[in-house]
């Protein structure tokens, strides 16, 4: 018995029941919401599902990513720089939505931009653009009150990451008012540093499978289809971000603008990981 | 709301009011729970507390001094001005009452590696001397910008056996290279303690900074009981994160005769933007782990401080600040660089004391205020670092090449 009940009914349930019929994992993909432009983002985005992303996390950039490593710094700093807000991101969703009904959209980054947005406001607006879910870096169970608590009032997906470091004791805090899935930070580290081994994620999923039954994704230093694929065989999707981003990066110029054949580039490097997601169990 | 008492922050989940509180990854959770219980432990235990005393006596020479600074309350002709010694403390500033504290903490953890942040770099020098009083190793992250304009400092830490790293990112000052002790940290969960400079961050760290410095505070009390029989009537100290601040102050909180004043660096002029006066210029947001006042704009993006002084240039401030601001207790004002320079001129020059270009924003408030009140009025200025460190941006700004 689950200590966790999951009463769930949004896109992201869905996807991963659909996923669970399939016989598959999921891949998802993380880009940062401006990056490197408005426009080329938006490609990206509408992108990403025919190039076999199954769940997308789109970033809300702020100027101090914490949490983050290098690659996904500099994403957030180029997208602020060319004019990424909070009102534009949930343009981008929206205009998303407009042609796919189904892909889950999770918003991800730090509290303080929602914040000052306003909560209750922020969530009004992010569920009608078609926001599914959130993972808000800097929210731990203890300061569930904030985001977390409106946001499943709200009919939002609130998605919490455990991490090596969510002990036995601290799990079912950590498991308590999560939906949708729980994000398995592999490694102690920033985003796009270090992996862990196939191993110690199987054992991480089995630990977190004692507390919940709701899907396990798994993120943090997947760059490669073959990554992607060892990931896939034990958790319910793979998540991966910095190398995306990082792809995304390599088809810039000089002055960070987008190169002709970004979108193809990048969208291709999804289709690979999506591959080796796909063919992982079989 | 009726309050008995102003000294009874945080509660248990690390809030005064509604700042402070404890927003930080889900990795370093656990640690910062661990810091909690340690700190509450070792709050109560004599033997932490001997050997806290030991070091603040034996190593860093407390109890500083409150000096009756005779020349400098004859010149603005008013208030009776005292200054409080902090930077007679060994390595020349008020930092060093918290770095010894946390490293003794952090040896009764078990942790066997130090990391800080540092703007000016005394808080980073701090760190290095603990560090190497005790044998332990020692990251220092340090703003590329920092680290141009306070060289002496740099070189001081990496004397003293610490590894400073230059952060890039960002606005490459203080707000950054907290970010980049924060990477490290969540990289290296299971042997290092985080040294925070100031009374800010995730909870314990606001409260435990505080008390670390809040024996400036009490001795302050003890001295001017002793000097002149009663309690000081206003107390003076500048403010970038806090903790000089707070540490004067704290024990003074409920004295209701004791006026307290912080000084905000106001850097071109609040009215520029240029400045790092986070009550006078910003409003509530959450950064760092924990929810202060923040320069932001209007999406939450946090914005550049700027101030002359390298120790005041952070886009926040102490969540206890934020809320001694909203209730009313403390007044917060601010200095411009212009009127610390002119201050650090004149300090130097009444008392023969080069003031560091953070106290001198107190200074300026001094000057501006002591002339407007009775001789008989007791005003109390934290002197908190010595100027030594800022003589080559000093003499930048009055175009003197040394």
């Amino acid at each position: 018995m689950s200590t966790v009940s999951t009463t769930e009914t949004g896109r992201i349930h869905r996807r991963f029941a659909a996923l669970k019929a399939e016989g598959r994992a999921g891949l998802v993909t993380f880009i940062t919401a401006g990056d490197p432009d408005h426009d080329t983002c938006l490609d990206l985005l509408k992108g990403l599902p025919g190039a076999g992303a199954d769940l997308i996390e789109l970033g809300m950039p702020f100027t101090d990513p914490m949490a983050d490593g290098p690659a996904i710094q500099a994403s957030t700093l180029r997208a602020l720089a060319t004019g990424a807000r909070m009102t534009r991101t949930l343009e981008l969703v929206r205009a998303f939505r407009e042609g796919d009904a189904d892909t889950p959209i999770i918003l991800m980054g730090y509290y303080n931009p929602i914040y000052a947005y306003g909560v209750d406001r922020f969530l009004a607006d992010a569920k009608a653009a078609g926001v599914d879910g959130l993972i808000v870096v800097d929210l731990p169970p203890e300061e569930d009150g904030e985001l977390c608590l409106p946001a499943r009032a709200a009919g939002v997906n609130f998605i919490r990451l455990a991490t090596p470091t969510t002990d036995k004791a601290r799990l079912p805090a950590v498991l308590a008012n999560t939906s949708g899935f729980i994000y398995y930070v592999s490694i102690a580290g920033i985003t796009g540093a270090g992996s862990a081994t196939s191993d110690a994620i199987a054992a991480a999923v089995a630990h977190l499978r004692t507390g919940t039954d709701l899907p396990v994704a798994v993120g943090f230093g997947i760059t490669t289809p073959e990554g992607a694929a060892d990931v896939a065989r034990v958790a319910d999707a793979a998540v991966v971000g910095s190398a995306i981003v990082r792809r995304l990066e390599a088809n810039l110029d000089a002055e960070g603008k987008a190169k002709p054949g970004l979108v193809p580039d990048v969208l291709g490097f999804v289709a690979e990981l999506a591959a080796g997601v796909r063919e992982a169990r079989k | 709301m009726s309050l008995n008492t102003y000294r009874a922050g945080p509660d248990e989940h690390g809030h005064f009011g509604i700042f402070g509180g404890r927003y930080v990854a889900e990795t370093l959770m656990p640690l910062i729970l661990d810091l909690e219980k340690a700190y509450t432990a070792a709050k109560d235990d004599p033997a932490f507390k001997a050997e806290m005393s030991y070091y603040l006596s034996q190593y860093v020479g407390r109890p500083s001094k409150l000096y009756f600074a005779e020349r400098l309350t004859k010149e603005l002709g008013g208030a009776k001005i005292y200054l409080k010694r902090e930077e007679l403390n060994h390595t020349g500033a008020h930092k060093i009452n918290n770095c010894v504290g946390q490293i003794l903490l952090a040896k009764r953890m078990g942790k066997t590696r130090i990391i800080a942040e540092t703007g000016a770099g005394q808080h980073g020098v701090a760190t290095a001397t603990v560090c190497a009083l005790f044998g332990l190793p020692c990251t220092i992250y340090m703003g590329e910008v920092d680290i141009a304009r306070q060289q002496p400092n740099v070189f001081r830490m990496k004397l003293l056996g610490a590894e400073v790293k230059p952060v890039t990112s960002g606005s490459r000052t203080l707000k950054d290279a907290m970010n980049e002790a924060l990477r490290d940290w969540v990289t290296n969960v299971g042997d290092t303690f985080y040294i925070i400079g100031t009374a800010a961050g995730p909870h314990p760290y606001p409260a435990l900074v505080r008390d670390f410095q809040s024996i400036i505070g009490e001795e302050t009390r003890e001295q001017m009981l002793a000097a002149e029989g009663r309690l000081p009537d206003t107390l003076v100290a500048c403010i970038g994160g806090g903790s000089n601040a707070l540490g004067l102050f704290h024990p003074f909180l409920d004295d209701p005769s004791v006026a307290m004043v912080a000084v905000e660096a106001a850097g071109h002029g609040i009215a520029t933007g240029a400045h790092a006066a986070s009550l006078t210029g910003g409003r509530p947001g959450v950064l760092h782990g924990n929810r202060t006042y923040l320069l932001q704009d209007e999406d939450g993006q946090i914005v550049e401080g700027h101030s002359i002084s390298a120790g005041l240039d952070y886009p926040g401030i102490g969540p206890e600040h934020s809320w001694l601001h909203d209730v009313g207790r403390v007044t917060y004002v601010s200095a411009t660089d212009q009127e610390a320079l002119e201050a650090f001129k004149f300090l130097s020059r009444t008392e023969g004391i080069l003031p560091a270009l953070e106290p001198s924003h107190a200074i300026a408030d001094v000057i501006r205020r002591a002339p407007t009140l009775p001789k008989d009025h007791l005003m109390v200025v934290n002197l908190s670092g010595r100027g030594d460190k800022d003589i080559f941006t000093v003499a930048r700004e009055l175009g003197v090449s040394l």
